[in-house]
């Protein structure tokens, strides 16, 4: 892939203003901008709809669950877009928030601290990012091979622990996670909620921008995504950066488990997030970030979260539409995100 | 022992190895794990060996089709799904059809399926070949959107529905052998025709190993990406018929669950590569026999089913392993270093 989009530019040193580089990066950065833009106006559309064809839609009570019941879905879209970014994929995220939220409630019905446990979840993610870290980065295996590996072995390792769903303990600490904290204390039930569970999602999106946006590791990341040898022979970390976002996604995997966990009140099952990769890969795609890595946004994946939120909202409130109808929308809006990137790069190439 | 040596390299050597170990890791614990018996209620022959026949054949269908997929580089996570499509799809029509043993509706219902199969792998391979997504971003929409076409299919419920001869296909046998794995193989043996008397399977391996080169070759890629995918499509709904006709049900969200897996551990066991290039029929073949013989083994040992997949990631990890470039040239090394020393010696 021939970087085609100007990302910023994964230099130590300080820039060099050139005027004829400085406007071609903006012209480049505007038409990046243009799947984001559309993603933003798509959630805007849905909303104007569902408010229009159901109602009670811009109502606190209601954008509110939706935000607190997307929490897991943006922190999985914000590991993901920065394994994207980087021209990787990670499968196993799904499977990973299975396995530590199962592992995780068994620790603590058996007097594990309630804190330790949670750390351990994140720590229990981290460590499936390495190893596929490993892999991809030393053993040259296929990104998602080595993640589809993790997915299974997540998956079996959850199935092993417990194939019946298993329970908190009351008054465990991550329970706290899904304090109801009221903002705005509206009228009757049209309370704005929030969940602390959310705000941890808000801290791991502003962390995920600054690291992309503000730290050098961030540079590396849209360095090797964008042109890996150029990325190496300048001497930019790539393998320690490799290993490093696939550990961040694991991590923020066992993190989103930890929140989900706290929100479905304590309880864990080995069959959770199934399909959950393929929603965080649609949120990154829809929020603009190109899938063959190197360019893209943090804030756009967020964007991309809402339009499913909305889109998980949309079904609900219809009623007509069928459960199983779910996948093939969320697969079929993926796709057309993906061909809008495809004519857009092809478009940017001649 | 030239031909020892060759032997030994052959990849599907080691599986047979790995079936044989397997096996006798289960006589170990059962003596008369391999005695086959005959079935007095229905006169048929009976034992594990021949249930290990039977749940290979639909192995041996995806591997099949998954072996082309990745000797050109790509991947299809579909399979599993389009096996659940396919089962479905036959289930559903038998069930409307309600004909209990008429030799037709089974007909309609295998050519149904398979078409449904085909269309599918034919989406796969346009978004591959002509739109030019990356395959596994393709097929993994797929394996998601299929799920829910089957689950559409059927409503969303198990369906189950009657019919002697489409039972027959997993239930019944010819010479002793189950005649679902009498078709998985005469399919093998058909398309290893195909693709070695005719310049195809050339042109795939071509394709795995320089897309450049093949094109300026003179190789246009894209028919025979569809090919690639749509085979694979057709193969996967095939076993998928053969999965439900064994319980004359669908299960519409375990009906081939997780079986891609299966499907590139048999192609990566019978030794082709996943960076795509040369392929192997046979080895895919045994690498299917040896994934469902672990499966067998890992219920008779008692292990949750469920934990399977633990297993085999592990194995394919291995296997991936044993096959970059750092873990050979380490060996390679090592052989070196002791020849130097025997040398010196």
């Amino acid at each position: 892939m021939s970087t085609t989009v100007s990302p910023p530019s994964p230099s130590h040193g300080t820039e060099v203003p050139v005027r004829g580089l400085a406007i071609s990066r903006m012209w480049g950065r505007s038409q990046s901008v243009i799947p984001t833009l559309a993603a933003v106006l798509l959630l805007v559309a849905m909303l104007v709809y569902a408010e229009l064809a159901y109602g009670r839609v811009f109502h606190a009570g209601t954008i509110s669950s939706l935000l607190v019941s997307f929490a897991p879905t943006i922190i999985l879209a914000v590991g993901m877009t920065i394994v994207i970014l980087s021209g990787g994929i990670d499968l196993s995220v799904g499977a990973v928030v299975a396995f530590t939220s199962v592992s995780g409630v068994m620790l603590m019905n058996n007097g594990v601290n309630g804190w330790v446990a949670v750390i351990l979840m994140i720590g229990f993610g981290a460590l499936f990012g390495l190893v596929s870290g490993v892999l991809i980065q030393y053993f040259n295996v296929q990104p998602f091979i080595a993640t589809l590996a993790m997915m299974f072995l997540a998956r079996g390792l959850a199935s092993i622990l417990s194939t019946v769903p298993v329970q908190a303990p009351e008054g465990a600490p991550i329970l706290a996670l899904a304090t109801d904290w009221k903002i705005v204390d509206g009228p009757k039930v049209n309370d704005f909620v929030l969940t602390p569970g959310f705000f941890v999602a808000v801290l791991v999106v502003v962390g995920a921008f600054v690291l992309l946006h503000r730290t050098r590791t961030g540079r590396t990341v849209y360095g090797i995504g964008g042109a890996e040898n150029s990325a190496q022979l300048m001497g930019l970390p790539v393998a320690r950066t490799r290993v490093l976002i696939y550990i961040l996604s694991g991590a923020l995997a066992g993190l989103a488990a930890v929140v989900y966990t706290a929100e479905v009140g304590g309880k864990a099952q080995n069959v959770t997030g199934i399909g959950w990769e393929l929603d965080a890969i649609a949120a990154v795609v829809i929020g603009g970030t190109l899938l063959t890595g190197g360019a893209g946004y943090v804030l756009g994946s967020v964007v991309g979260s809402l339009v499913l939120a909305a889109l998980a909202m949309i079904i609900t409130k219809d009623g007509g539409i069928r459960p199983e109808y779910l996948t093939i929308i969320t697969g079929g809006i993926l796709l057309a995100f993906v061909l809008l990137q495809r004519v857009l790069t092809a478009r940017r190439r001649k | 022992m030239p031909a020892l040596k060759s032997l030994l390299r052959t990849p599907w050597f080691w599986g047979i190895i790995g079936i044989v170990l397997l096996l006798s890791l289960n006589v170990v614990k059962d003596p008369t794990y391999l005695a086959v018996g005959i079935n007095p209620a229905t006169g048929q022959l009976a034992g594990n060996l021949l249930d290990i026949l039977r749940v290979s054949a639909p192995i041996i269908m995806i591997a099949l089709g998954m072996t082309f997929v990745i000797a050109t580089k790509g991947i299809d996570l579909s399979v599993g799904s389009i096996m659940a499509v396919g089962g479905a799809a036959a289930m559903e029509l038998l069930r409307a059809l309600n004909a209990p043993s008429s030799f037709g509706a089974m007909f309609t219902a295998i050519g149904l399926a398979l078409l449904l199969g085909a269309v599918l792998g034919l989406v796969n391979g346009l978004l591959v070949s002509i739109v030019g997504l990356q395959p596994f971003i393709s097929t993994l929409v797929m394996m998601l959107a299929a799920r829910g076409i089957a689950r559409v299919i059927t409503g969303g419920q198990n369906t189950n529905s009657q019919n002697q001869p489409f039972q027959q296909i997993s239930n019944g046998q010819v010479l002793g052998l189950p005649i679902s794995f009498v078709i998985a193989i005469a399919i093998v043996v058909v398309v290893t025709v195909i693709m070695r008397r005719t310049a195809l399977g050339l042109m795939i391996e071509s394709i795995g190993v320089n897309p450049d080169a093949s094109r300026l070759a003179g190789i246009r890629p894209r028919p025979i990406l569809i090919t690639v995918y749509v085979l694979s499509g057709v193969l996967a709904a095939g076993g998928g018929l053969f999965t439900v006709s064994e319980v004359m049900t669908v299960d519409v969200s375990g009906t081939g669950y997780q079986m891609e897996l299966d499907a590139i551990l048999a192609v990566v066991i019978g030794g082709t590569s996943l960076a795509g290039g040369k392929f192997s029929i046979l080895g895919s073949t045994v690498g299917a026999l040896l994934i469902a013989t672990l499966n067998k083994t890992v219920l008779f040992l008692g292990v949750s089913a469920a934990a399977t997949p633990a297993f085999k990631a592990i194995v394919i990890v291995l296997l991936v392993l044993l096959q970059s470039e750092r873990v050979r040239t380490f060996v390679l090394q090592a052989g070196r270093r002791r020849t130097r020393k025997e040398v010196v010696a």
